[in-house]
């Protein structure tokens, strides 16, 4: 196992130089750059912006300039906020990203695997209905809906919780949090009762009810860690998005994360941004799904990766 | 390299303080404002938005200021005088203008300041605002590259020389802009693109940059050193990035913010009736209007077809029904709010609307279209809900009045931005605010010369000729006679098709006082206070 | 009581004929299908929401593209025909959310239909052939995965022009990779059953036995996640429509009318209301559906 993780990460290395590559080209195909405005810019400024960025060197010069930065931990200017470097933005945006969503993971998980447990033990009788029907909400309504609807409701009506992040008051975080986690536990939910659902009839699980061992234990000890396969598969990618933002969630309540540069860089042709959050999205993905191959071998002790 | 950001336990500290004297009477005042975008930059010599503006604004004080009513006040300097023929300005600094560190404001800042705005280096996108400063256009084109010969010379520590290459009668509104704001060189050479930065930031207006979260908020505090600042009353000032209208409508109702920066155009019957003495909306320095391809045929070789589709759009159900917001349906295109100018406007602007979708269909038959040759329009717009709603009803107004196919195309901005550059369209939405209060602003980047900016393709060498005489015409009535003679002839030709007038649009908590509406949208924090 | 199996002349080739033509993996999944009330309910519901959709010229006086001038964002009222009301533009709300169900019912399945395919084949090859094959393929998954997804539609776009079938292939392009980590992660574990083991040992070829018993011991999730899929796909169509790069004017989706329903939540509850439920009750439909496949085709209930 532990040589398995040391090749996965050594293949990280190829994975995102060829992930840094292909998004640079990428950008560039597309038309516009970053500083053409409503009011034309005049060409004699414009070859002084390009001068200043190094748009006007070649492409290929450029990427070498940018990946000798990066190597040297430097991810260059925002083409778009010139009093930030991309270093800054996204040191200061993606901590708060990174916690809101990771305790909106951490709920989703808990709540998620509870409902999906419960409604698989219940199939098809009421409470399995009731509780994905509860679940189901999760999903069919938007984020974009349910975030301004919760603004509306607690903070305009209610007057229970303020409307926008603030660093100082722990109280802003509550409504972001549960808006980004409702469709987690949803997925989550339906995820965990499908296949607890299978694995509850499989032979082993029937072997040790024939044993008569209690359903508590038949369902803890052989049911759960087969039945999370699904779920961490799913989970893998799904964390390094949801840490890294939501631009609806992030718009919505004021947040100063990273989420909108993944949309707004590229809006506004800010290449060194989207390139830094691709990045970092990259590599959160690379060394989400390691994990989860590794909490894989450890949940089914048949998974081998020869 | 820490910088001073996220200093999480000064905060903390900061903070118990804070609670602490908030519950012995506070006499601190601070005002939450709602501002729009995130500032791209608060280096004054590089921002070009209006949000990056209203912070500037505050941080920063030119020769000449913005008056309660947006009117030219004196800034750093207290007088000034004009030479007879109109060449030299000679401005007096105030004795006791100050840094935010307690250095004085001199004239040599304000040297520094305008080399640096027209030095290539700076690629700062407004340097064009002081062309007429003798060599500045030289300097930024790089044709000259000897920065001592821009017009702009320190004659002591408090007195500021500026030679201009020919009479400017409204040069002083052009010293209103923020390009041409002084700024510490000692910092910006010091700390480099990261001047702006809390902690390193020194100003010399009424605040002082004191905290900026990106993307969550940016907080000024009173300037001590400001020369007026025994009449500045708020001593924070919160400017809070609201890209969301509806969010930010919401927080205003609940009380988080005094200021908001815009209202949701489906709230506007609302607030008219529920928080009227909270809405302000008043005249924009700004139009809105479709511009036409001239270059490609059919509308750009018939000037009938064009005053035929401008026929045909019912402006008043746009203002009305659509953007609700009490815009003035405009049939010319400098707006009004410049003093003594005469507006201009299409002669079609005192007819019904069925009387104009009559003659619409009359020219448009002249043209040589009909039920049987039907014109085929695109409409090209930018990602926005009120772009969306303008194009739609055009579209059902040109089906509707003269049978013209339409069809929209809603690009994403930047390809948008791209597409009018290349003249790759044939109709586009467009839209002008004024840089500053002079019809020289809506006018002069339609002259045939001036390239990209000319988006339509506008070739005409009187109205040419007309506005290069009235740039140095020195009388100002024979000067606006001239600008309103090349305003007509603009009209008359229709490169571009007018719909209306902006407005300011804002909410304001009843106990903030010292806020006054004005045209060019200036509402300095420095003359508000908050009623007890 | 003993009781006899009656060896009447009818009864004796039906029963012939039960045990010489087995049902099938599918004929035994739709008959169990049909037992399933919430599932044969979202089955008839499902038809009946996309029967409104085809029929929607039929069932409003109105254009899905005209201006009722006097009607800007009005209430719902039977008087003018306005059954769902007026959104801001001044058009017929039914109409358009039932337009609007055309485009976002077609995306949802189609796209779903793209992904479900090249998702299910890659992940099964690489979870069951494992080894190299497996990490190189699931390490091109995650390259893709890391692309800036905006960028990649604005190409598009400018590319090919303006073309609902385009947001097919986008979308699909990126829905599958989700779908192949899922399977993928189920191939690994099926890999080393017994059933499986002993199909290499029989000398099965590899082509066989992912076609054969691999895939249909993964329809259970994949089924699952199907149903997960289509809303996550209506709403990334929203997202890339509502900027502009997707549906264009008058053309809509119900994604589009929520989001612009969200607005005017609080002055014109009809606009946000009445998609969304349409919306809602599509993938309510569409969970019970899966639901009901997953139980149908699960192995263990045979």
């Amino acid at each position: 196992m532990f040589y398995f993780a040391v090749r996965r990460l050594l293949w990280a290395v190829p994975t995102l130089i060829l992930i840094i590559t292909i998004a640079f080209f990428l950008m560039r195909l597309a038309p516009g750059g970053p500083f053409s405005k409503e009011r034309p810019v005049a060409p004699e400024i414009l070859a002084n912006l390009n001068k200043v960025y190094h748009l006007d060197e070649s492409l290929p010069e450029q990427y070498l300039r940018y990946l000798g930065n990066i190597l040297q931990g430097d991810f260059g200017p925002s083409f778009k906020y010139k009093d930030f470097t991309v270093n800054e933005l996204i040191g200061l945006g993606f901590p708060v990203s990174a916690i809101i969503g990771g305790v909106a993971i951490l709920i989703a998980l808990i709540v998620g695997m509870g409902l999906g447990i419960i409604a698989a033990l219940r199939q098809n009788k009421t409470t399995d209905y009731a509780v994905m029907t509860v679940a189901m909400f999760g999903i069919t309504i938007p984020v974009f809906v349910v975030a301004p609807f919760m603004t509306l409701f607690f903070g305009l009506f209610l007057h229970w919780l303020p409307l926008s992040w603030s660093k100082e008051d722990w109280t802003s975080l509550i409504m972001p949090i549960a808006a980004l986690s409702l469709p987690q536990i949803a997925i989550i939910a339906r995820l965990m009762r499908g296949s607890m659902i299978e694995v509850l009839r499989s032979n082993y699980v029937r072997t040790a009810r024939a044993k008569g061992l209690p359903e508590k234990l038949a369902i803890l000890r052989h049911s759960l860690k087969p039945a999370l396969v699904p779920v961490l598969s799913y989970l893998g990618p799904a964390v390094a998005g949801i840490i890294t933002g939501s631009i609806v969630i992030e718009q919505t309540f004021n947040i100063p994360g990273i989420g909108r540069h993944f949309v707004q860089g590229a809006i506004n042709r800010d290449y060194p941004m989207v390139m830094g959050v691709t990045i970092l999205y990259g590599a959160l993905i690379v060394f989400c799904n390691l994990l989860v191959d590794i909490i894989y071998g450890f949940l089914d002790p048949k998974v081998r990766y020869d | 390299m820490k910088n001073k950001l996220f200093n999480w336990s000064a905060l903390a500290f900061a903070s118990a303080i804070a609670l602490g004297t908030a519950t012995i009477a506070s006499a601190q005042q601070v005002l939450h404002r709602g501002n729009g975008s995130e500032p791209e930059t608060l280096d004054p010599q590089k921002s070009t938005g209006v949000p990056e503006a209203m912070i500037a604004v505050d941080l920063f004080e030119g020769l000449v200021t913005y008056g309660l009513n947006a009117e030219t006040v004196p800034g750093v300097a207290e007088k000034w005088d004009v030479s007879k023929d109109g060449t030299v300005y000679t401005f007096y600094l105030r004795t006791n203008a100050k840094w935010s560190n307690g250095d004085p404001v001199t004239a040599e800042d304000f040297v520094y300041s305008f080399r640096r705005l027209v030095d290539p280096a700076t690629a700062a996108e407004y340097a064009w605002v002081v062309d007429p400063i003798l060599n500045a256009e030289q300097i930024r084109t790089a044709v000259e590259k000897d920065m001592t010969k821009l017009g702009v010379k320190a004659l002591n520590a408090h007195t500021l020389q500026i030679t201009l290459k020919a009479s400017t009668p409204y040069f002083l509104s052009l010293l209103q802009h923020h390009s041409t704001w002084p700024v510490h060189k000692a910092t910006v050479e010091k700390f480099g693109d990261q001047w702006t930065r809390p902690g390193n930031s020194v100003s010399n207006g009424a605040y002082v940059m004191a905290e900026w979260i990106p993307q969550s908020r940016i907080m000024l505090k009173k300037n001590p050193y400001f020369h007026a600042a025994n009449s500045v009353k708020i001593d924070t000032v919160y400017y809070y990035p609201t890209e969301s209208t509806a969010e930010e409508f919401k927080r205003f109702q609940a009380g988080e913010l005094h200021i908001a920066n815009d209202i949701p155009s489906d709230q506007i019957e609302f607030v008219r009736k529920n928080l009227a003495s909270e809405t302000h909306i008043s005249p924009y320095f700004g139009t809105y209007a479709y511009e036409i391809n001239l270059t490609r045929a059919p509308l750009g070789q018939q000037v009938k077809l064009r005053q035929a589709l401008s026929l045909a759009i019912d402006r008043s159900i746009i203002t009305e029904k659509i953007f609700k917001a009490g815009q003035v349906p405009a049939y010319g295109w400098v707006p009004p709010g410049v003093p003594g100018y005469q507006q201009q406007q299409l002669d079609y602007a005192k007819l019904t609307q069925a009387e104009r979708n009559a003659l619409a269909k009359k020219l448009y038959a002249e043209a040589g279209y009909g039920p049987n040759n039907v014109l085929k329009v695109e409409i090209l717009f930018n990602t926005s809900e009120n772009h969306k709603l303008a194009a739609v009803a055009v579209q059902s107004m040109w089906k509707q009045v003269l049978g013209v196919e339409t069809t929209l195309t809603n690009q994403e901005w930047k390809v948008y931005l791209d597409s009018r550059d290349q003249k790759n369209y044939q109709v586009a939405r467009a839209a002008w605010i004024g840089d500053y209060l002079d019809a020289q602003t809506f006018l002069d980047m339609y002259k045939s010369n001036t390239g990209v900016a000319n988006r339509p393709g506008y070739n005409n060498k009187e109205f040419d000729a007309l506005l290069d005489k009235a740039a140095v015409t020195q009388n100002a009535q024979e000067r606006q006679n001239l600008q309103q003679q090349a305003e007509k002839m603009f009209l008359n030709d229709m490169p571009l098709i007018p719909i209306y007038f902006y407005v300011n649009k804002h909410l304001v908590k009843q106990n903030v006082l010292g806020w006054q509406d004005n045209v060019m949208g200036f509402h300095l924090t420095r003359y508000m206070s908050l009623k007890k | 009581m003993n009781e006899t199996l009656p060896t009447t002349s009818i009864e004796t080739p039906i029963i012939a004929e039960a045990t010489v033509k087995g049902r099938g993996l599918w004929g035994n999944a739709w008959r169990r299908l049909r037992k399933n009330y919430a599932a044969l309910f979202s089955l008839i519901l499902l038809g009946f929401i996309v029967l409104l959709t085809l029929l929607a010229p039929y069932l409003s006086p109105y254009e899905y593209d005209a201006v009722d001038y006097d009607n800007f964002s009005t209430a719902p009222s039977f008087e003018n025909a306005h059954y769902f009301g007026t959104e801001r533009n001044g058009r017929d709300l039914f109409v358009r959310t039932l337009y609007g169900g055309r485009v976002s019912l077609s995306v949802g399945i189609v796209a779903t239909f793209v992904s479900l395919v090249i998702g299910v084949l890659w992940g099964a090859i690489a979870g069951f052939v494992g080894g190299r094959v497996d990490n190189i393929m699931m390490r091109f998954v995650d390259i893709l995965y890391a692309m800036p997804f905006m960028f990649f539609i604005i190409m598009l776009t400018v590319a090919f022009g303006r073309d609902i079938l385009l947001i097919y292939v986008a979308i699909g392009a990126i829905t599958w990779l989700d779908m192949a980590r899922i399977v993928r992660g189920q191939a690994l574990s099926l890999r080393r059953k017994e059933f499986v083991e002993a199909a290499v040992a029989g000398g099965v070829s590899t082509f066989n036995i992912i076609r054969r018993h691999i895939i249909p011991n993964l329809l259970g999730p994949v089924a699952i996640y199907c149903t997960l899929t289509i809303p996550s796909v209506i709403l990334v169509e929203s997202f890339v429509s509502f900027l502009g790069l997707g549906v264009q004017e008058p053309e809509t989706s119900w994604g589009l009318l929520i989001s612009e329903g969200v607005q005017t939540m609080d002055t014109a509850w009809w606009s946000l209301v009445f998609p969304s439920v349409f919306l809602a009750a599509t993938l309510f439909c569409f969970n019970f559906i899966g639901d009901g496949l997953r139980d149908a085709l699960d192995p263990k209930d045979r």
